[in-house]
């Protein structure tokens, strides 16, 4: 099934927000870094929409899961691209969906790899509520509740739009 | 046999024992889980915590630099625990068997061997007998194959050649004793380029040499024409015993690898070779260090392989102990 999200709109809506938080916090000059894949995809919809000359990072959190000797690696996917320096340097992290916390905890991980940021804001179209780290998002396009036999997923990169799907439940 | 060893059921890699008896499918994982560690060696911290918490053992029962020490930058860079033990100088020399010494470094909880021996077989012996549950990864047998030198080689064909398709490829020199040549011809064929050729004396060629799927040439001068990519082999000094060749200088004078014979290959073609280099005895210093060389690009794929090969081989092991334990219980 296919709940009814106007991802543009909340892209538009994310966009003014981490407009205003920037001013808030006095902030003038900041990087977006997208998660792979689906954040990647958001974050250059919300570049376009914050009219940034600048291009988006890309971060792959493959070599960072605390799951890979279960699930293994997946090799095909692109590796990070951080065509700026990350140290001292604000950055908006972007990704597509937030429901345990441990994607973007690899994410921040990585990220300090690369150098010591300014500031790390964590920007999500969908929150869902299921969090198993104390991490919270600094801008939400919406929040949204799951059975939990449902999981949600960001199809794009064109067109984009939400599915929600039922999965079959595996006894761990 | 050596594909089922070195595979899970669900067709993972546990041990990299030999390129043989995998398909072109895993051979590209492999490649490409290696394309994607490249961008690692390039950041200001080359590390990733994929193996922390691991220990690699570096198993070298016979010398080796480059190998060993790229191997051991590789479990560096993916935050595994290392541990290089010179078999030579150490344990059996005072008697210990080598089935002793490796139980008791499984004792010691280690996830993973580097093995490199002068046996053929010994990586797949201790994989098959010794300690099945410790990822074994073979980095150089006897004679019979050193699948990540291969692997290596392959990436950076890839790299440079775009794909596998249509490539002309000659391997120069002493094949009769060299694993590296073994391994590669088998994964240029896997891979599926056009033609294999290798371009020796006779009495550096295996008798059979044709059965493993290459065209033999004995003169450089039709060797070299339509080649899309030269690996040259070194000349292994250490195995040559009993008159295989005349001299050093006849060698180079006939197979050496110099300008003029390289203007017979393509224009575009490129020159491998796996270290360490004889200068003057199988390539020109010229050549070597020419345009169209990519051997210092080899040693950096090296370790981008060896990342990915380790990675790939502790996950899929992990995943056999862990569904074990989990029938015990």
């Amino acid at each position: 099934m296919t709940e009814q999200i106007d991802v543009a709109t909340l892209i538009a809506k994310m966009a003014q927000d981490i407009e205003t938080q920037m001013q808030t916090r006095g902030i003038s000059t900041y990087e977006i870094v997208g998660i792979h894949s689906g954040g990647v995809w958001i974050a250059q919809q919300l570049r376009q929409a914050l009219k940034r000359e600048q291009a988006v990072g890309e971060i792959n959190i493959s070599f960072y899961r605390d799951d890979f000797t279960r699930v293994g690696l997946h090799p095909q996917v692109s590796p990070s691209n951080l065509p700026f320096v990350i140290d001292n340097t604000h950055i908006v992290l972007v990704d597509d969906v937030l429901m345990s916390g441990r994607t973007v905890r690899a994410a921040m991980n990585e990220l300090f790899d690369y150098g010591r940021p300014a500031s790390i804001q964590f920007a999500v179209l969908i929150d869902i509520n299921q969090r198993e780290l104390p991490i919270a998002p600094s801008v939400v396009g919406t929040v949204m509740a799951l059975a939990t036999d449902e999981r949600v997923k960001l199809i794009g990169p064109e067109d984009l739009h939400v599915n929600i799907q039922k999965i079959a439940i595996q006894d761990n | 046999m050596e594909s089922e060893i070195q595979l899970t059921p669900s067709g993972r890699l546990k041990h990299f024992l030999s390129v043989s008896g995998l398909s072109r499918a895993l051979l590209t994982e492999i490649l490409d889980t290696a394309e994607s560690f490249i961008e690692v060696g390039e950041r200001n911290i080359r590390k990733v915590p994929l193996l922390r918490g691991k220990t690699v053992v570096n198993l070298f029962f016979e010398p080796s630099t480059r190998t060993r020490s790229t191997f051991e930058l590789a479990a560096k860079r993916l935050s595994a625990d290392v541990l290089n033990l010179d078999i030579s100088t150490s344990a059996t020399s005072k008697g210990e068997s080598l089935s002793d010494m490796l139980e008791n470094l499984e004792a010691m909880a280690s996830d993973m061997f580097v093995v490199r021996h002068s046996q053929s077989g010994a990586a797949h012996f201790i994989a098959e007998s010794v300690t099945p549950n410790v990822a074994i990864v073979n980095a150089g047998d006897g004679w019979h194959a050193h699948p990540t030198q291969a692997m290596l080689d392959m990436l950076t064909i890839r790299q440079h050649k775009g794909s596998f398709e249509g490539l002309k490829v000659a391997i120069v020199g002493d094949i009769l004793h060299s694993r590296v040549a073994r391994s590669q011809i088998r994964a240029l064929n896997t891979l599926g380029v056009a033609e294999v050729r290798v371009i020796a004396p006779n009495t550096l060629l295996p008798n059979d040499v044709e059965c493993l799927g290459v065209k033999r040439f004995t003169q450089m001068e039709d060797g070299l024409k339509d080649l899309d990519v030269i690996i040259m082999l070194r000349l292994q000094k250490e195995r040559m015993q009993g008159g295989l060749l005349p001299s050093e200088q006849e060698y180079y004078r006939l197979y050496g690898l110099n300008q003029q014979k390289l203007a017979m290959a393509k224009p575009d073609a490129i020159v491998m070779h796996p270290g360490p280099i004889n200068r003057g005895v199988e390539i020109s210093s010229d050549v070597a260090d020419g345009p169209q060389s990519v051997i210092l690009n080899q040693v950096t794929n090296g370790i981008a392989i060896r990342m990915a090969v380790m990675s790939m081989a502790m996950s899929g092991q992990t995943e056999t102990n862990t569904s074990r334990k989990e029938a015990l219980e």
